[in-house]
């Protein structure tokens, strides 16, 4: 018995290089597509290669990059939050709500000093977050419906508040955290940063972290483990929510103005930052280093089109390629690692 | 008078290798039209790869590969389809919300002119197919709500009356009451006579000598014995297998077995009237530190849903539970597990993360235990290392990923996982299901060393050999209620079937 149980490991395991890079596919890929990316665009223009063009491609991708940590979670998860974009919206409106605006903005406004907004803001983004998460756990609406239902919801409550007009004022700690800088550094460069680290920390080191890998890689398995599978995916919906809010907040700032619709385009680029970069939509698979690499795939090929000579309307379609290559790699890594695990 | 009948199957020297290890060895085989021809092996035998082989899953092999006489290569499953060979895999595989019917006719539905499905005609041949087999359903109704055994009894029916020449059935009878086993048998032997070539393989040595004209036994990727049923003992098959005294091994529990005197141990859960729509009544019991409480009953009787509910994976419509004489409603798995109580469920597959290596399984449930907050890897690679090492897990390596250990060792690591913080309660749903003796044998003895230490364990089986090997009280469950007890009497396969 023994012998025949051990062989067939033994044989997984002098297979091998190949086998291994295979497995290891979905981070490979990301990154080889991200070194091509800029190779080319280093190649095609001279101005792209530059310390000045990297800080422009950091800058450019902060807001997309602290969305993108709590979408981690909740994609590792295999889960789905389609409300990002809107509960950022939402959040930064409200913390200009909150904040005295110039005379000219025409907003019934309630202005409150700067940390109670702040505070209030956090608050609602993370209500909204948390009826996410009832919504998924307790009554058992699919996470992609709930979270559509939210966009809405939150595109609403953005609409009521500033009624088809812009504010332009946020607290000083915000406006310092979205535009200011730091020997040279932009705050907001440092923020996403630190919350990437902070994400990837808890993901890696923490037993919630653990728990995340474990509901997202077998739910029933989770669930039979006597894990609080429901707590977890709650969990990972406000976590998702506040990211979301703290990237509009600081959003608002750095764009210098906060009104409706302006964070439409985050919620594409955000899920394409976490799938890019190689975590599984199917759950249990990739992480903030992941994410990380497809922030930087995204931010290169956005950048780097500007950088060369190209129809502006070609670039979206390219864009919509590139997405549909990388959808194709991860749901062919994933197939690849099923195989192997056989 | 023995007609001289040429093989519509036949297969030379194969070897078929997995990176470097041979799962077949030279194995010859032939099928002959007309013959229920059994496999029996341990796990990891190479009877499934050989079956593969034949459906045209593995395409890779060597040897030589002949149908009807005539050298044949397979480039894929499809391939072996319009070949004429079907396979019913062990797992089932219907559509659950499609009517009988659509079952019935997966992927040839009759249709008009117009490419329009024929509900009634489709309804019709379905029921008069089925009927042929002795089943008897409303072929409108929805597969999903028959129970498991007869769905299992659809399945295989759909293949057989594919018109498929050869059938390779992997273990048809695990989910079927005796009845339903005897239609099987009665369809397979009708079949036989019109010619069809049947493979039938399965751990139940007694239905395979029933039923098969010839048995095959592999051992270690070899083919080690071929014979004719009638001329064969299921002792002298055993022995076969694997290859040492199989008289030892062979208890088959026909004769008498005394259970103990009821322990007057303290009383560790106790169930009071739990119901459940369609699937349990009024079902009482107790279960005792240091006792294993068998459960036994055909699939479908409601053992899935009862073990369900005392791990906090379904609330009963009425009744109640208490653990330590305290009374319980779990509201969640979490629920359960902190009260101690601890399920092992029936499919491994819902037990165990396969991308995950083996010391994450192994900590899953009690991480909470050894971290606050961060986790401690270390700490989990040492619990899980003594664990691999007391349940002697191969290999035992706690680094590699769970989904390259056999079906056995898996088995034994989803009894790990509980095995660190022992719980109050233990349930285990079909411990040794699908396993070969070896790693059954090694089961038995952790659950029986489990109860020395004071757990209370429930047993919950559809093989009445599992129940009778572990349990000291047992409970038969029918239809959702619970008909017979045996505590300190004598008690056999024979009395259990009755009892069910």
């Amino acid at each position: 018995m023994t012998s025949s149980e051990a062989a067939p490991v033994a044989g997984q395991r002098a297979r091998g290089l190949a086998p291994f890079l295979r497995s290891q596919m979905r981070n490979i890929a990301p990154f080889l597509t991200l070194i091509f990316l800029s190779g080319f665009f280093a190649f095609a223009s001279p101005s792209f290669a530059t310390l000045d063009n990297l800080g422009n491609i950091l800058t450019q991708v902060s807001v997309t990059g602290i969305i993108a940590v709590g979408l981690t979670f909740v994609i590792l998860c295999a889960e789905i939050d389609l409300s990002v974009a809107g509960i950022a919206n939402v959040t930064g409106i409200a913390v200009a709500y909150f904040t005295l605006q110039d005379s000219y903005v025409n907003i019934a406004n309630i202005p409150l000093p700067g940390a109670v907004a702040i505070i209030l803001s956090i608050l609602l983004c993370a209500l909204l977050g948390l009826v996410n998460a009832l919504g998924l756990t307790v009554i058992g609406i699919p996470s992609f419906i709930m979270t559509l239902a939210m966009m809405q919801i939150a595109a609403g409550i953005s609409a009521l508040l500033v009624r088809g007009q812009i504010a332009y004022k946020v607290p000083s700690l915000i406006t310092t955290l979205g535009s200011g800088s730091i020997g040279g550094i932009p705050w907001i460069v440092i923020v996403a940063a630190l919350m990437l680290l902070g994400g990837h920390l808890v993901l890696t080191y923490t037993r919630f972290g653990r728990y995340v890998y474990m509901v997202g890689g077998n739910r029933e398995a989770a669930e039979y483990s006597g894990l609080n599978v429901k707590l977890i995916l709650g969990a990972v919906m406000v976590i998702s929510a506040v990211c979301s809010g703290i990237g509009g907040m600081l959003g608002v700032a750095h764009f210098g103005s906060a009104q409706q619709n302006e964070f439409d385009t985050y919620l594409l680029d955000s899920i394409a930052a976490v799938v890019v970069g190689g975590t599984s939509l199917f759950g249990g698979r990739g992480g903030i280093g992941n994410t990380i690499v497809g922030l930087f795939v995204l931010g290169v090929l956005n950048n780097g089109l500007d950088h060369v000579n190209i129809d502006s309307f070609l670039k979206i379609l390219i864009r919509g390629l590139i997405l549909l290559a990388a959808l194709v790699i991860n749901v062919y890594a994933q197939r690849l690692r099923e195989k192997a695990a056989e | 008078m023995p007609e001289v009948r040429s093989p519509i199957l036949e297969l030379q020297g194969i070897t078929k290798s997995f990176g470097g290890v041979e799962a077949l060895r030279g194995v010859d085989f032939a099928l002959l039209p007309g013959e229920i021809h059994g496999l029996v092996g341990e796990n990891g035998a190479g009877k499934s790869t050989l079956m593969k082989i034949i459906a045209g899953v593995h395409t890779e092999f060597s040897g030589r590969f002949l149908i009807n006489g005539a050298e044949t290569h397979f480039r894929s499953a499809r391939d072996a389809h319009s070949a004429g060979i079907a396979m019913v895999h062990q797992e089932l595989s219907v559509a659950p919300d499609l009517t009988v019917a659509e079952n019935v006719f997966l992927g040839n539905q009759p249709t008009n002119r117009l490419g329009l499905v024929q509900w009634r005609r489709m309804a019709r041949e379905a029921g008069e197919q089925l009927a042929r087999f002795g089943i008897d359903v409303d072929p409108m109704s929805r597969l999903g709500d028959l129970p498991i055994g007869l769905q299992q009894l659809i399945e295989i029916a759909r293949v057989l009356f594919s018109g498929a020449r050869i059938v390779i059935l992997d273990e048809p009878t695990s989910a079927l009451s005796p009845p339903e086993v005897e239609r099987l048998f009665t369809t397979l032997r009708r079949l036989r006579e019109q010619g069809t070539a049947i493979v039938f393989i399965s751990h139940f040595i007694e239905d395979i000598l029933r039923v098969s004209d010839t048995v095959t036994v592999f051992r270690n990727g070899r083919k080690v014995a071929e014979t004719a049923s009638a001329a064969t003992s299921k002792g002298a098959l055993i022995e076969a297998m694997i290859g040492r005294g199989g008289e030892a091994l062979e208890h088959s529990y026909t004769d008498d077995l005394m259970l103990p005197q009821p322990s007057g141990s303290s009383v560790i859960l106790k169930v009071d009237q739990l119901s459940l729509a369609r699937s349990l009544q009024d079902v009482s019991f107790e279960a005792r530190a240091g006792e294993v409480l068998g459960i036994y009953g055909f699939m479908g009787c409601g053992q899935q849903e009862l073990s369900r509910i005392l791990f906090g994976k379904l609330k009963p419509d009425s009744g109640t539970l208490a653990v330590d004489g305290k009374p319980k409603t779990f509201a969640s798995t979490a629920a359960a597990r902190r009260a101690g109580v601890a399920l092992v469920p029936e499919s491994r597959r819902d037990m165990l993360f396969h991308q995950e290596p083996v010391y994450k399984n192994i900590s899953i449930s009690i991480l909470d235990r050894i971290s606050a907050l961060l986790l401690k890897p270390a700490q989990e690679r040492d619990i899980a290392q003594r664990q691999v090492k007391q349940l002697q897990i191969r290999p035992p390596v706690v680094g590699l990923d769970l989904g390259m250990l056999s079906g056995g060792n898996q088995q034994k690591v989803a009894l790990a996982k509980w095995l660190t913080y022992p719980p109050k309660l233990l349930v285990l749903c079909e411990p040794t299901r699908g396993m070969d003796v070896g790693a059954k044998n090694d089961v038995i003895n952790i659950v029986r060393d489990l109860r020395t230490k004071g757990l209370a364990i429930i047993v919950l089986s559809t093989e009445p050999e599992t129940v009778l090997s572990l349990a000291d009280r047992i409970l038969v469950l029918k239809r959702g209620a619970v008909v017979r007890e045996f505590r300190n009497e004598p008690v056999s396969k024979d009395r259990l079937l009755e009892a069910a």
